[in-house]
């Protein structure tokens, strides 16, 4: 059914790696890839991938949604790792047949980036996993507002993503909805050509459109009522705060991060 | 011949996984033709997903259901005539509609069924004159309508598809009280004329009570009793336990005869009552 897509993936839980604040959890991430770029060999990259799945173990989140992260990308994964497979010329060669001539340099960067962009999208996809879309963007308006002083509307842009991040599930439903009522009057939507299919969407598009110009208008209408009038001296319910558990995740990273610097230099 | 059979219906909502919930638990049940049926229960107590599986919209996870004797699931091509057969509206149902003129949205059910121009015109007339809707309206925008007119345009798309059976959930929800008595008025008279078989889903056992012959009763997504209106009321006590209130009048009437007094306690129209109080006064 339609209702299984997940957007939001977060997955609730009560790890460390769930409890740390969001804010800081934007930040490590960061920081995080900074340290799979400055990793200049395969032995501090190790590094990157034992954080990785160190990380992984202490969020409780099942390991297969690893492998699911990974599959999105894996059409990127093949292709970049036969690129650097065919076209990195240098080093030894170590098979050469007609114009194909694959040499160790180049197996090692294409064993390389795979693990480097694998390790990327593992560890950004966590911090989806672990932390509610809600507070994502809580924290963004955070971590952005300092942006406000040369008149970037954060917060109206943090509060649409919020109204968009709502209303997903509800739209979902809705299409479901309309697309069950539609099918209750014949609709055909399942066989025929494409450009036949794509027709067949009108009658679930046309009141779909409507039902959101509704819904915006309700919203709109609602938030009025509650005296909303943008971001100016509003308090929230949920205050973000630093706590020790920040700490430790910064101390955490930070080892790991000096262990590659460390190899970059002493190696 | 029952035009409407399961047997051992079961459905379950997210199975393996943590969500899992069975929304509708071995059910069996048949309707007989032209049968005006009640669907009640509280919300969530599977209504809803029962009858989407009577027009093949939902597919049982365990169990059959057989319309007009053919058995669903069977073959997967079976299953759009078999939604012409079996008409659903569903609640709400003006939010679907889409087209420029209220005309071509009634033309949808039946234009989708292959019948000609000519054939389409004459239901969409009929079915518009069945559910209140004046020749001038037809050319207007569903958007420009009122609220109770636009749900009329839904349902006169689904009776334009001529269905063997009609299935309505909560028709008359969200309406006013002059709405409410109307619609319901209005699918009444259609089973009158058309001997159909109908079925309404509804919580409100006053608009229930007034117009159907049977009633069927979900509680916890099993299929409580499906009798007589009459019968199913006499359980009054069962339903109220249930969170289901009976009609105000047949409270009144258990209660008086609770009281010793001697009355009849299958009353559950005011009409009636009238009648046998009447009855009962001039007869002292």
């Amino acid at each position: 059914m339609i209702k299984d897509i997940t957007i939001g993936q977060y997955f609730p839980g009560t790890s460390p790696v769930h409890r740390i604040d969001a804010r800081a959890k934007i930040l490590l991430t960061i920081a995080f890839i900074v340290m799979l770029f400055i990793a200049d060999d395969i032995r501090g990259l190790c590094v990157g991938l034992a954080f990785t799945f160190i990380t992984f173990i202490i969020s409780r989140i099942p390991l297969k949604m690893m492998w699911k992260s990974l599959k999105t990308i894996l059409v990127i994964l093949i292709i970049t790792s036969l690129l650097n497979l065919f076209f990195v010329h240098t080093g030894e060669p170590v098979f050469e047949w007609k114009f194909i001539k694959i040499t160790d340099n180049g197996i090692q960067t294409a064993v390389f980036m795979v693990v480097r962009i694998a390790c990327l999208i593992i560890g950004t996809s966590l911090l989806t996993y672990t932390t509610s879309p809600i507070d994502l963007t809580d924290a963004i308006e955070r971590l952005l507002s300092p942006l406000k002083k040369i008149k970037v509307p954060v917060h109206e842009l943090a509060m649409m993503m919020t109204i968009a991040l709502r209303f997903i599930p509800t739209l979902i439903e809705e299409t479901d909805k309309i697309m069950s009522a539609q099918k209750a009057r014949g609709a055909d939507m399942e066989t025929g050509s494409i450009i036949k299919r794509a027709k067949a969407l009108i009658p679930v598009l046309i009141p779909l459109f409507v039902s959101s110009f509704r819904h915006a208008e309700e919203l709109a209408l609602a938030m009025e009522c509650r005296c909303y009038h943008g971001g100016e001296g509003r308090t929230r319910m949920k205050q973000l705060h630093l706590k020790l558990i920040d700490l430790w995740g910064t101390i955490y990273l930070a080892v790991f991060m000096a262990a590659v610097i460390v190899i970059n230099h002493i190696w | 011949m029952a035009i409407i059979k399961t047997q051992d219906l079961t459905y379950i909502y997210g199975e393996g996984t943590p969500f899992r919930k069975v929304a509708v638990d071995n059910v069996d049940l048949e309707i007989e033709q032209g049968e005006m049926v009640g669907i009640i229960g509280h919300t969530g107590s599977g209504k809803s997903t029962l009858i989407q599986h009577f027009n093949g919209l939902m597919k049982p996870t365990k169990g059959e259901v057989y319309i007009d004797g053919e058995k669903l699931w069977d073959d997967k091509a079976k299953l759009r005539p078999v939604r012409f057969k079996v008409g659903l509206v569903f609640q709400y149902p003006e939010y679907q509609l889409f087209e420029e003129t209220c005309y071509k949205d009634i033309a949808f059910g039946p234009k989708n069924m292959g019948l000609d121009n000519k054939e389409i015109d004459k239901r969409i007339k009929e079915t518009a004159r069945m559910v209140g809707l004046t020749p001038d309206l037809l050319d207007k925008s569903p958007f420009e309508l009122s609220g109770g007119q636009k749900r009329r345009v839904a349902i006169a798309g689904v009776m334009a598809m001529e269905p063997k059976v009609l299935i309505l959930d909560e028709p008359a929800s969200g309406l006013d009280p002059k709405g409410r008595e109307q619609i319901l008025g209005l699918i009444k008279e259609y089973h009158q004329e058309k001997k159909n078989t109908v079925l309404i889903v509804s919580h409100s056992m006053e608009d229930i009570a007034k117009n159907v012959s049977k009633i069927l009763v979900m509680n916890k997504a099993k299929l409580y009793c499906y009798d007589d209106t009459v019968k199913v009321f006499h359980r009054a006590a069962e339903l109220e336990e249930m969170g289901l209130a009976v009609p105000q009048i047949t409270r009144v009437f258990n209660r008086l005869k609770s009281m010793g007094i001697k009355i009849d306690d299958d009353v559950y129209t005011t009409k009636y009552a009238k009648e046998l109080l009447l009855k009962m006064l001039k007869g002292k």
